[in-house]
C-alpha cells in the first residue's frame, strides 16, 4: 500500500526562541531549521512499515518555503521514496495546509496518511484532524501504536486517562505522538542516494487550493517572565513557608 | 452572540473542565449552550444544566457518539454550530481530536489553547512552547476554539438551572470503531484537576523510587505527574507527564522533585501559583522558576517532607 506522509520545516527543538522587538513574530534570522520532531516519528513509522512489506510506496510532502527541501531529503535519506513540496513563502494556518495536502491525497491516492501530531512552531495540533474531515477519512491521533490490516487500522492512542484503540477503514488519517517509536538516523550513504530521489515542485494555484484565513495573527510577545524565589536551607524550613507564608498546605 | 460549549465528560459526570470553557464563554459574553454528546448521558445532561451561567443543555444521545469518536461526533458539532458565534471545547484529548474536525467541516481556521479573551473576536495563547504569547484574531463567522483549562478559573458547578434539549441527529459515519481503552486506575486526584501536584523527575532514578512521591502524594491529597525524562526512561507511564506534549498543569503547589527544569516541562507548569524545587544540583535550571528552592537529596528529603506536612 502506498504511504503518504506529511513533514513540516520548524525551529530546531533545542533553539530558544526570542521573540522580535516589534512584535510581530519570533525571530528566525539564522536560526537552526529541522524537521519537526513530530513528523520525524511519522517518517520513522512509514519506514518500518515498508520494512515489514506493508507499505509499497512512501510518498513524502511538505508545505513551506523552497528551504523546505532540505527536510524533504531529511525524509528521503531515512527511507522515503519520493518528495512533493508544495511551495508557499507565505506562513499558511493549519486548514490551508489541510486543503493542500487533501489536493495532494486526492492525486496521490495514499491507503495511509501519517502526520505529526502537532508543529512546535505554531502548537496547533490541527492539520491532521482537518485532513481527516476534509478526505472523510477516519483518523487516529497522538498515536502510540499502529497495526495495519487488509482494510483497517487498529490505532491505539495516547489519552488524558490511558490509552483508547480505535479501529479505522483503510484510507485511513494517522498522527503521532511521541512513544510511536524512536527515529533513526540517516546514514551518509543514505543521504547521498537521497539527493538523487525524485522532488516534485508544486504551487497552491496549480493545485487550485485557495489559503485564505480567518485568523489574523496581531502580536507576538515575550511571556510574563516568573521570578525566581528564594532558597530554603531545610525541609523544616520549608514546610513552615508554605504553611505560613505561601498558605497552600 | 451565542456560544456552544462542548461538554468533556467521563464516568456519567461532567469533567472539570467543562466549567473552565464555560467561563472563557462567559469572558466572551451572550448566551451559552452546553452540548453533551454521548451514550447514556441524561445524568451528565442533568448535571451541565445546573452549571451557573449556562442557558441551555443540547443532550445528543445515541450509540454513535459512544467514545466521542472524531468521525462520528464532528459532523454533529458542525451542524449545530452553524447556528451559534462560537464553538468552544476544552483542551482535553477528546477535545483536541474533534474540534479541529469541527473547524475543517465549517471551513474556518480553529484558534487552539486559548489562556486569554481579549475581546469576543480576539485570543491569547501559547506557541513556541509557551516561550511566546500570540493575540490572534479571527473574522470567521463562528469562531472554532479550544480552551487551555488553565487560563480560566471554573465557573461554579451548581447554581444554575437550563432547560435541557434533545438532539435527535445521529451521524454514524461507519468509518471507525471503539476497540478498548485502557485507563490508569488510581485514587489520586487528577493532574490536571488537583490543588497539589507533586512531580518527579529523571533523579528519581528509578520507577520503584516513586513510591516516595506516592507517599507523600498521599499525606498532601495530591496528584503525581512526571517529567518527560522520566516517562522516556520508563520509570512512569506516559499519562502522567507534565509538559509541553504532556499535560498543561496550574496548581496552587507544584513540588518538583529530582526535576531538572527543561523547557519543555516548565512549558506544563509554570502557571503554577506556588513552586517548589528540590534538586541537588544547585544550578539546575528548574530554580529560576521555583519559589522555594531546596538544594538536598531527595531521598533525604521527601521522606523528611512526609513526615513534616
Amino acid at each position: 500500500m502506498k504511504v503518504l506522509v506529511a513533514v513540516k520545516r520548524v525551529v530546531d527543538y533545542n533553539v530558544k526562541v526570542r521573540v522580535k522587538a516589534d512584535n510581530s513574530g519570533v525571530d528566525l534570522a539564522n536560526v537552526k531549521m529541522s524537521m519537526n520532531p513530530f513528523c520525524e516519528i511519522a517518517v520513522e513509522e512509514a519506514v518500518r512499515l515498508k520494512e515489514k512489506g506493508v507499505a509499497s510506496e512512501i510518498v513524502v510532502v511538505t508545505v513551506g518555503p523552497a528551504t523546505a527541501q532540505e527536510q524533504l531529503r531529511t525524509a528521503l535519506a531515512l527511507g522515503a521514496d519520493r518528495a512533493v513540496l508544495v511551495e508557499s513563502a507565505e506562513e499558511l494556518t493549519s486548514l490551508a495546509v489541510a486543503k493542500l495536502l487533501k489536493a495532494v491525497v486526492d492525486k496521490e491516492q495514499p491507503q495511509l496518511v501519517i502526520l505529526g501530531k502537532q508543529a512546535i512552531d505554531s502548537d496547533n495540533n490541527q492539520t491532521g484532524q482537518m485532513l481527516a474531515a476534509l478526505t472523510g477519512f477516519g483518523q487516529g491521533t497522538f498515536a502510540s501504536k499502529v497495526e495495519l490490516a487488509d482494510t483497517t487500522a487498529i490505532v491505539t492512542r495516547e489519552i488524558d486517562g490511558g490509552l483508547q484503540t480505535v479501529s479505522l477503514k483503510l484510507p485511513a488519517i494517522v498522527t503521532t505522538d511521541l512513544r510511536l517509536n524512536e527515529p533513526r538516523y540517516a546514514s551518509l550513504p543514505n543521504i547521498m542516494k537521497a539527493k538523487k530521489k525524485p522532488l516534485e515542485t508544486v504551487t497552491p494555484d496549480a493545485l487550485g487550493v485557495s489559503t485564505a484565513s480567518t485568523n489574523k495573527t496581531l502580536k507576538v510577545e515575550a511571556p510574563a517572565a516568573r521570578s525566581a524565589g528564594i532558597k530554603v536551607k531545610s525541609v523544616a524550613e520549608l514546610v513552615e513557608k508554605l504553611k505560613n507564608e505561601a498558605k497552600v498546605i | 452572540m451565542t456560544i456552544l460549549v462542548i461538554a468533556e465528560h467521563e464516568n456519567g459526570a461532567v469533567a472539570p473542565a467543562t466549567l473552565n470553557t464555560v467561563a472563557a464563554a462567559a469572558k466572551i459574553g451572550g448566551d451559552i449552550h452546553v452540548l453533551v454528546a454521548g451514550q447514556n448521558v441524561g445524568g451528565v445532561a442533568e448535571a451541565a444544566a445546573k452549571i451557573a451561567g449556562v442557558a441551555k443543555v443540547l443532550v445528543a444521545d445515541n450509540a454513535a457518539y459512544a467514545n466521542f469518536l472524531p468521525e462520528n461526533v464532528a459532523p454533529l458539532v458542525a451542524e449545530l454550530g452553524k447556528g451559534y458565534s462560537h464553538v468552544l471545547a476544552p483542551a482535553t484529548s477528546n477535545g483536541k481530536n474533534v474540534l479541529p474536525r469541527v473547524a475543517a467541516l465549517l471551513d474556518v481556521d480553529q484558534i487552539s489553547e486559548i489562556i486569554s479573551v481579549e475581546s469576543a473576536d480576539t485570543f491569547k495563547r501559547p506557541i513556541y512552547a509557551g516561550n511566546a504569547i500570540a493575540t490572534v484574531q479571527s473574522s470567521a463567522a463562528v469562531k472554532v476554539i479550544t480552551v487551555r483549562a488553565t487560563g480560566f478559573d471554573a465557573v461554579a458547578a451548581e447554581g444554575g438551572s437550563a432547560a435541557v434539549e434533545t438532539i435527535a441527529a445521529a451521524h454514524d459515519a461507519g468509518k471507525s470503531a471503539f476497540v478498548g481503552e485502557e485507563l490508569a486506575k488510581s485514587d489520586r486526584p487528577e493532574l490536571t484537576a488537583a490543588k497539589i501536584v507533586v512531580s518527579g523527575g529523571r533523579g528519581m532514578q528509578n520507577g520503584d523510587n516513586f513510591k516516595h512521591l506516592y507517599a507523600l502524594a498521599d499525606k498532601l491529597g495530591a496528584a503525581v505527574g512526571a517529567s518527560r525524562a522520566a516517562v522516556d526512561a520508563g520509570f512512569v507511564p506516559n499519562d502522567m507527564q507534565v509538559g509541553q506534549t504532556g499535560k498543561i498543569v496550574a496548581p496552587q503547589l507544584y513540588i518538583a522533585v529530582g526535576i531538572s527544569g527543561a523547557i519543555q516541562h516548565l512549558a506544563g507548569m509554570k502557571d503554577s501559583k506556588v513552586i517548589v524545587a528540590i534538586n541537588k544540583d544547585e544550578e539546575a535550571p528548574i530554580f529560576q522558576v521555583a519559589d522555594y528552592g531546596l538544594v538536598a537529596d531527595l531521598f533525604e528529603a521527601v521522606p523528611e517532607l512526609e513526615k513534616l506536612v
